[in-house]
C-alpha cells in the first residue's frame, strides 16, 4: 500500500479531564517538510502519537492517502517511520544487532544491504559490533534516525531529531531531510531547534494549548515568525 | 501463519541474546526462587519430615513469585527505551509480539524450575520425579496459564507509574485458579499413595485455564495496547 498525503480533519485527543488537542486540520504532501513546533505540553507528541497509529484520537479523522489507521492496518504501519525522544534501541545489543533485528521484524529484502547502508549514513561502520550501551547520545540519536528509515517508510516522523547531534552530524541529518523530501516522503519534524531546521522545511505550523497554527512564511527568521504567534497567542489570551 | 511463527522467533531469540548478555533475570529470579525455597524448607521441615502438602505448595509459591519477577523485568526491558512502541509500530500481527514475550519468559521459568524442581525434592524429601511426565505437565501447563495471564498485564502496565506493585495486585486474583489447580495437582502426586487419575483430572483443568487464558489474552492484546 502507498499513499501521497496526510490530513488531518478536526483531530481532538482528551486525556480524562485534560485536552491534549483540540480540532487539529492539518494536510500534508508528499515531498513536503512540515515543522511542528510549540511550547513543552503543547500537543506535539501527542498528535504524533495519533499519526503513528500508536493512539486514537478522541474525535476527528487522520487520512493516510485513500486510508484510515484502522483499514490501513500493519501495511500502513509498514509506511511509517517514527523517531520518538526515546530512541527505541536495545542498549545491550550491538548497533547492527539492533538495526538488523528490526530489519528482520520488517521483513525487509536484503537485510546486509540495507544495514550496510544505514551504518554507513550514521558513520558507525567502525562501531558495528559495539553495544548501543556504551555509545554517546549523538551516536544513538544518529542510529535511531537510520533504525526509523531502515524501511523507507513513505511517512517520517521526528521527534526532536537533532538531540546530542554535534555540527557534523547535524549539518548530515539535514542533508538527509534533503534526500528524503527528493525521494517524496511526508516529513513531520517536531523540535525546538528553530535555526538548525529554518531553511530545511517547507512550512511550519504551532501547536499551542492543544489549538494549531500556521506559521505565514514571510520576512525574518523562523524563531522570529515563531515568536509573533507565540506574541499574538498570549495577547489574545 | 509463517509469518506469525518468524515474529514470535524474531522476539524470542532478542530477548534470549539480551538476557544471555546481562543474565539479570535469570539470576534475580533464580535467587529468589531459590531463597523461597530454602525459607520454606527451614519453616516446613522437622527431622526430616516436611509438613503434609508443603513441597507442592513451596514449590508453586517460588514459581509463582519468581515469575512475577521476571515478568516486570522483561517488559522493564522494553520500556527503558520505548522499544516496545516501535515493535507496536512494525507490520507484524501484534498478538505474535504478545506470543514471543511469553515464549521467551516460559523459557526462562522453564531455567528457573529445572533447578527449584530438584532442590523442593531434595529439601522436603518430596518424590516429585517418581510420575515425570504428569510432573513434567503440571509444571508446564501452570507455568503457561500463569505467564499467559502476566505477560498480558505486564504489557499492559508497561507505561503505568506503579507497574511494580500493580502487576501482582492484577495478577495473583486471576491466577489463583491456576496456583491452586498447581498446588492439588503435585499434591495428590507426591502423595503416599499416589492418585494418578486426580492428578490427570488437576492437569485437565490447567489445560483448560491455558487455552481460556492464551485466547483471550491474544484476542485482547492489540487493542489495550494501543490505547
Amino acid at each position: 500500500m502507498d499513499f501521497t498525503s496526510l490530513t488531518f480533519h478536526d483531530v481532538s485527543r482528551t486525556f480524562g479531564r485534560r485536552r491534549a488537542l483540540h480540532r487539529v486540520t492539518l494536510e500534508c504532501a508528499a515531498g513536503e517538510i512540515v515543522a511542528l513546533l510549540g511550547p513543552n505540553g503543547a500537543g506535539k507528541s501527542t498528535l504524533l502519537s495519533i499519526t503513528a497509529t500508536l493512539l486514537a484520537p478522541s474525535s476527528g479523522t487522520v487520512r493516510y492517502g485513500a486510508y484510515s489507521a484502522e483499514a490501513g492496518g500493519a501495511a500502513l504501519r509498514g509506511r511509517i517511520g517514527l523517531l520518538g525522544h526515546d530512541l527505541y534501541l536495545y542498549p545491550e545489543l550491538s548497533a547492527e544487532e539492533n538495526l538488523t533485528f528490526f530489519a528482520r521484524v520488517y521483513r525487509l529484502p536484503a537485510v546486509a544491504t540495507r544495514v550496510e547502508a544505514a551504518l554507513a549514513h550514521a558513520g558507525l561502520e567502525h562501531r558495528r559490533h559495539d553495544p548501543v550501551v556504551g555509545f554517546s547520545r549523538g551516536m544513538r540519536q544518529r542510529l535511531a534516525v537510520e533504525r526509523a528509515l531502515l524501511h523507507e517508510p513513505r511517512l517520517v516522523l521526528l521527534d526532536e531529531p537533532f538531540t546530542g547531534l554535534d555540527d557534523a552530524a547535524t549539518a548530515a541529518l539535514g542533508r538527509r531531510l534533503g534526500g528524503l523530501r527528493e525521494a517524496g516522503c511526508i516529513v513531520l519534524v517536531t523540535t525546538h531547534d528553530l535555526e538548525t531546521i529554518d531553511g530545511l522545511i517547507d512550512r511550519a505550523v504551532m501547536l499551542h494549548n492543544g489549538r494549531l497554527e500556521a506559521i505565514a512564511p514571510g520576512r525574518g527568521s523562523l524563531r522570529e515568525r515563531y515568536r509573533s504567534v507565540v506574541g499574538r497567542q498570549a495577547h489574545d489570551g | 501463519m509463517g509469518s506469525f511463527v518468524e515474529t514470535v522467533w524474531l522476539v524470542v531469540r532478542k530477548d534470549l541474546l539480551i538476557e544471555f548478555r546481562s543474565r539479570e533475570i535469570l539470576y534475580t529470579t533464580l535467587f529468589f526462587a531459590v531463597s523461597c525455597v530454602l525459607v520454606f524448607a527451614f519453616g516446613f521441615v522437622r527431622e526430616g519430615r516436611a509438613v503434609e502438602d508443603a513441597a507442592a505448595g513451596s514449590l508453586w509459591i517460588a514459581i509463582a513469585f519468581s515469575g512475577t519477577l521476571a515478568l516486570g523485568r522483561a517488559f522493564e526491558r522494553e520500556r527503558q527505551s520505548e522499544t516496545l512502541r516501535a515493535l507496536m509500530m512494525a507490520p507484524i500481527d501484534r498478538p505474535a509480539l504478545y506470543v514471543g514475550k511469553l515464549v521467551g519468559v516460559l523459557l526462562l521459568l522453564a531455567a528457573v524450575e529445572a533447578i527449584v524442581v530438584p532442590l523442593v525434592a531434595l529439601m522436603f524429601q518430596a518424590p516429585l520425579l517418581s510420575h515425570p511426565f504428569l510432573m513434567l505437565g503440571l509444571l508446564a501447563s501452570g507455568t503457561i496459564g500463569f505467564a499467559a495471564v502476566g505477560t498480558l498485564f505486564a504489557a499492559m502496565l508497561v507505561r503505568a507509574r506503579s507497574r511494580d506493585v500493580l502487576l501482582p495486585v492484577l495478577l495473583y486474583p486471576i491466577t489463583i485458579p491456576v496456583i491452586i489447580a498447581g498446588v492439588r495437582g503435585t499434591a495428590v502426586l507426591l502423595q503416599a499413595e499416589v492418585d494418578v487419575p486426580m492428578a490427570r483430572a488437576w492437569l485437565s483443568m490447567l489445560v483448560f485455564f491455558d487455552v481460556v487464558f492464551v485466547t483471550l489474552a491474544l484476542w485482547t492484546f492489540e487493542p489495550v495496547m494501543t490505547e
